[in-house]
């Protein structure tokens, strides 16, 4: 189970590839069976294998602010965990 | 059920709309940069952008709050007025190297000799980018570009100019940094630089400004990862990152916020 994962959105990508190129885990990929509508191969997530640890470091490189970066809360710091 | 929270999203004070830039422009990394920064100094309502002239003359559309656009050149002018008028206003101009170093050296360089109370972005592609990949004052020698097709003689048009050391040497510069945007570390180093920059002008320490070497993948005709590489390799060599002018208030400032 991955402990990050990251939304992108397709729309706004512009295909620059430097999200793909930070990203430590080599998990984005740029698409080469579609485009988006502004006619760029969008980046995507794939993350089969669940590496994605949510660093955020393909967001810091985006200049486009296509990225939203989750990551996992640890169970012992979840308040319910605490009850 | 899992539970997770979000690490990274967009900052509140830029516009969620899409911008014109090219793709691998590092124009928006310097958006969201000062986006994120006035965001965590909790100043987005009393924050005053002035856009240039130049690739980023819609800036005051992508960032969510008060803007205003000068004439080529003006933006350390109009941002004086403004800041002499609404002083409790953060007030900062967003500018590139035609705009800055050119068209609107004269400006700039007063409004550093004056120490007005105001910040500077300055983004330093080493190229006119809007009008088609002309040479700029920054533009380095043997670049190609659209009026130096053979490469930027130096014998002919001189050599670039150094904006962060020429405005170092200004008494009224409070903090003039270079940094670049050709990694997510430098980034990061860009985002503390800008951050300083705007805690200078908070406590009306003078005249602020951080250079960010950008990247042109159009103008200068490589893909967005070789454009980065070109800056790391061919810019940063030319232009040393670093902080040019710290005054002592400004560092007790940085070491007092951490």
């Amino acid at each position: 189970m991955a402990k990050g994962r990251i939304e992108i959105r397709e729309d706004r990508c512009k295909g620059c590839t430097l999200c793909a190129l930070a990203c430590p885990q080599g998990v984005i990929v740029m698409a080469s069976d579609h485009v988006n509508a502004k006619g760029y191969y969008p980046a995507m997530l794939n993350d089969a294998e669940g590496k994605c640890t949510g660093c955020a470091i393909c967001a810091v490189a985006c200049p486009d602010v296509c990225i939203t970066v989750y990551r996992q809360v640890p169970a012992k710091t979840r308040p319910s965990a605490a009850v | 059920m899992v539970e997770e929270k979000v690490v990274y999203q967009r900052p509140d004070a830029l516009c969620d709309v899409p911008t014109h830039y090219c793709p691998g422009c590092t124009h928006g990394v310097a958006h969201r940069l000062v986006a994120e920064v006035i965001d965590e100094l909790g100043v987005r309502g009393r924050t005053i952008g002035v856009s240039p002239v130049g690739c980023a003359v819609f800036a005051y559309q992508y960032f969510d709050m008060d803007g205003a656009e000068a004439a080529h050149g003006r933006a350390p002018a109009m941002a004086t007025g403004i800041k002499r008028v609404m002083p409790d206003h953060v007030v900062f101009t967003y500018q590139g190297d035609g705009d800055l170093a050119a068209i609107g050296i004269a400006e700039i360089i007063h409004a550093a000799t004056r120490g007005e109370n105001i910040t500077t972005i300055f983004i330093n592609n080493a190229i006119y980018g809007m009008t088609g990949g002309q040479m700029a004052p920054t533009t380095l020698p043997g670049q190609r570009t659209t009026s130096s097709p053979s490469g930027r003689d130096v014998e002919l048009t001189g050599y670039p100019i150094r904006m962060a050391e020429l405005l170092a040497g200004m008494p009224g510069a409070a903090y003039v940094a270079r940094q670049s945007l050709h990694s997510v570390k430098e980034i990061n180093r860009a985002k503390r630089a800008i951050a300083t920059a705007f805690k200078a002008q908070l406590a009306g320490l003078g005249f602020s400004m951080v250079e960010l070497l950008s990247s042109c993948p159009t103008n200068w005709k490589l893909t967005p990862p070789e454009a980065l590489a070109w800056v790391e390799q061919v810019m940063v060599p030319y232009y040393p990152l670093g902080e040019y002018k710290v005054t002592d208030e400004v560092r007790a400032l940085t070491r007092k916020q951490g």
